[in-house]
């Protein structure tokens, strides 16, 4: 599915990612955590294209296609799906338009025909169900005017209507209350099959008790320093990040 | 975004092509360059005019003689040499016109091109077209249909010769001819326009629509609609312009007058796209228009939706004066300007009557090397009780070469008016792009979402035809374009 060979990633000079290695399986749910700063966040950036970030060496190689050579959009379309730690807003841009357009941008991709309105609107009830989110939010401009969690679980909607191969959800649990979290996560753990593969990028391990991690790793100054089993998750909930800092000698 | 990146898609904008830009080979008749007395007296004779009609513009001109061209516009428009321009130029057709097989097949292949079918058969149906091609009207649609409900839709030169007694009883009620520079110019030269009498108790069952081309080299457009709602009448009236592609620039000063009595309505719908000039700054339309109606009866409405995406530069300020007790006048006005374009636009809203409501929703889109300014003005006179105002003035910028400004005037003479002013100034921003571009969606139509997005509250305010027409242009407009 996904292989990460030494990525070194840079922003206005500064080494953020210091050659990172990373295996994902069909499948499988891959847990990164890591203290602030370390560069979970980069990773996902550069996953989604955002070109802020310079690679300066490594390659990324998405179902056997170099992901570094294709725009944010065709990486979108070819079903890399990045759930924002701080989702944007549109303003004036109504939710069921703009998912319109990528659900047909995304059919059009794989040579389909656009759904029609009433097809559309099906689908929208379908994975508005499956989320367990209010028509109330869909029926307003995207993202406008939403509390932090009802930006998070207009995230999964989203993630539900496009269905990725490879999400990648960044600190998504930020800024939930304990209800919206187990939405959040049923939600993508509903959305979870064989061919499909998650990366959640958490700072702390409530989440987890959620979504159950098949391989959890700890991204330290720029690399993965360990990695590990779910209990992994339990250990660093317990002992924090300073045994790590220490064995890293900093 | 990287910054190359940006500037390589704000390239494309500016290159992106202006489709109306054809000319059409036809004969036409035109009187020479120049301005003077004897001309005004050629086209009156020309159009074969009453007395009344030759006199209001020969004071229009003798008025028009003392002014000078007004400089408070935040425009840079350099010296307009008057005595270089073609005031008339009218197509050459034979006879007068008795049914569309009468009609030049050059010029209705030109209208096929803008996609305005002149067949009636064709028409969208409740849509009356009156055509207008540089100075003159080509032909009106649905006139027969219309006439039986008595409304009179029909070009200002012919109701000129059938309603003379309406044309002198209200033109220049509104727009007096002393007005302002352009007003006295197009006053004393104007060759056509349309005229829209609805009588008492009318809703006029469709929708009225002309639509402006100029066509000829070095001639100036002036032309002058007229719409009259009787007490308890209705009318939704549409107009659309374009141009050909030139390099010099040509001069379009139109006037329009509109009269609203007891309980009537009239909406006004524009959408301008007459050519803007290339992207260095070359040619386009001089567009500069005094568009203004009176409330003058109780309860009178009257509702301005303008799309303005075309004009080199565009002097414009549709206005109304809100004479009668409880009258009542919206604009919403969404104006565009790309590459070199500038734009000097907004509102008059004068409060006279009591109770009388007023709301201004303009909307600024600006990229390339634009200027976009909103002007507007907010009066209420002393003895108005009770009157309000909202006024909401947004822009948005593309880019970091444009500018956009906003000049709000308050005039407020009575302490019970109540008048709220909101501006804001936003970019598109990078972050939205790229979520649009995370979501599959193009950078392209992302902007293309956005700006619709953005102008919705306009565009909802035009005739379903109308704004489907207006989304297209504004995606075209701005094809590409990211700050």
């Amino acid at each position: 599915m996904l292989s990460i060979k030494n990525l070194h990633v840079s922003i206005d000079g500064k080494e953020i990612l210091k050659g990172i290695n990373l295996e994902i399986k069909p499948g499988e749910v891959h847990a990164i955590m890591g203290p602030n700063g370390a560069g979970k966040s980069t990773l996902a950036s550069v996953l989604a294209g955002r070109d802020l970030y310079e690679v300066t060496e490594g390659e990324i190689i998405f179902q056997g296609k170099n992901l570094l050579d294709m725009a944010p959009e065709d990486r979108a379309k070819e079903g890399i799906f990045l759930g924002f730690q701080y989702p944007i807003e549109i303003p004036g841009v109504s939710t069921v338009n703009f998912m319109k357009t990528a659900v047909n941008e995304h059919r059009k991709h794989k040579g389909l025909d656009p759904l029609t309105a009433s097809d559309f609107l099906k689908l929208m009830r379908d994975k508005k169900a499956l989320v367990e989110i209010d028509s109330k939010l869909t029926n307003r401009s995207v993202n406008e005017g939403f509390s932090g969690g009802e930006k998070k679980k207009n995230e999964i909607f989203q993630m539900a209507m496009l269905e990725p191969k490879l999400a990648v959800l960044d600190e998504t649990d930020s800024g939930l209350d304990i209800d919206a979290l187990r939405i959040v996560a049923n939600g993508v753990n509903k959305l979870k099959t064989a061919e499909n593969s998650t990366i959640v990028i958490t700072h702390y391990q409530r989440l987890l008790d959620y979504i159950i991690p098949d391989v959890v790793h700890v991204l330290f100054d720029g690399r993965i320093v360990k990695t590990a089993g779910k209990e992994l998750a339990l250990e660093l909930e317990e002992k924090g990040y300073d045994w790590i800092k220490e064995e890293n000698g900093k | 975004m990287a910054k190359e990146e940006q500037d390589k898609i704000l390239d494309e904008v500016t290159q992106s092509d202006y489709k109306y830009g054809f000319v059409t080979d036809i004969e036409n008749d035109d009187i020479g360059r120049g301005l003077s007395e004897d001309v005004i007296r050629m086209i009156s004779a020309k159009k074969n005019e009453p007395e009344f009609m030759l006199e209001f513009r020969l004071k229009a001109y003798r008025h028009w003689l003392t002014m000078k061209m007004p400089e408070w516009a935040y425009l840079k428009i350099p010296e307009i040499n008057y005595q270089d321009i073609i005031y008339y130029s009218a197509p050459k057709q034979k006879a007068k016109l008795e049914s569309m097989d009468d009609v030049d097949p050059e010029i209705r292949a030109t209208f096929d091109k803008l996609g305005i079918p002149l067949d009636e058969q064709k028409l969208l149906s409740n849509v009356a077209v009156d055509v207008v091609m540089d100075s003159s009207s080509v032909k009106t649609t649905f006139k027969q249909a219309l006439a039986e409900k008595g409304v009179i839709f029909c070009s200002f030169s012919d109701a000129v010769q059938e309603h003379p007694d309406l044309i002198q009883k209200y033109m220049g009620t509104v727009v007096p001819i002393q007005d302002n520079f352009f007003a006295s110019l197009n006053s004393a030269v104007f060759s056509d326009g349309s005229f829209v009498y609805i009588p008492k108790g009318v809703r006029c069952p469709m929708e009225l629509s002309t639509y402006f081309r100029i066509n000829a080299e070095n001639t100036g457009q002036f032309e002058r609609t007229l719409i009259v709602c009787e007490d308890d009448s209705y009318v939704s009236y549409l107009e659309g312009c374009t141009a050909p592609m030139r390099d010099e620039n040509q001069l379009h000063a139109a006037i329009v007058e509109i009269i609203v009595k007891d309980n009537a309505e009239v909406k006004y719908s524009t959408v301008q796209n007459w050519y803007p000039g290339n992207k260095e700054g070359l040619g386009g339309i001089y567009n500069f228009v005094t568009k203004r109606g009176i409330c003058e009866g109780k309860n009178a409405k009257l509702m301005w939706a303008q799309v303005e995406t075309g004009s080199a530069v565009t002097w414009k300020y549709p206005s109304t004066i809100l004479k009668g007790d409880g009258s009542s006048s919206e604009f919403y006005s969404v104006a565009v300007t790309n590459n070199h374009q500038q734009a000097d636009t907004g509102s008059k809203m004068i409060h006279i009557g009591n109770n009388t409501k007023s709301t201004i929703i303009s909307k600024g889109i600006s990229a390339g090397k634009s200027s976009n300014s909103y002007r507007g003005l907010v009066k209420v006179t002393k003895n108005c009780e009770g009157a309000r105002n909202f006024s909401q003035c947004d822009s948005l910028l593309l880019g970091d070469k444009c500018g956009a400004h906003t000049f709000p005037y308050l005039e407020i003479g009575n302490k019970s008016a109540k008048v709220e002013h909101e501006a804001t100034t936003s970019k598109i921003g990078e972050d939205q792009i790229f979520y649009c571009n995370q979501r599959g969606i193009s950078t392209e139509d992302a902007i293309g979402l956005i700006v619709n997005g953005y102008a919705k509250e306009v565009i909802n305010k035009m005739p379903m035809e109308f704004a489907v027409e207006a989304q297209k242009l504004l995606a075209i407009s701005l094809e590409g374009s990211v700050g």
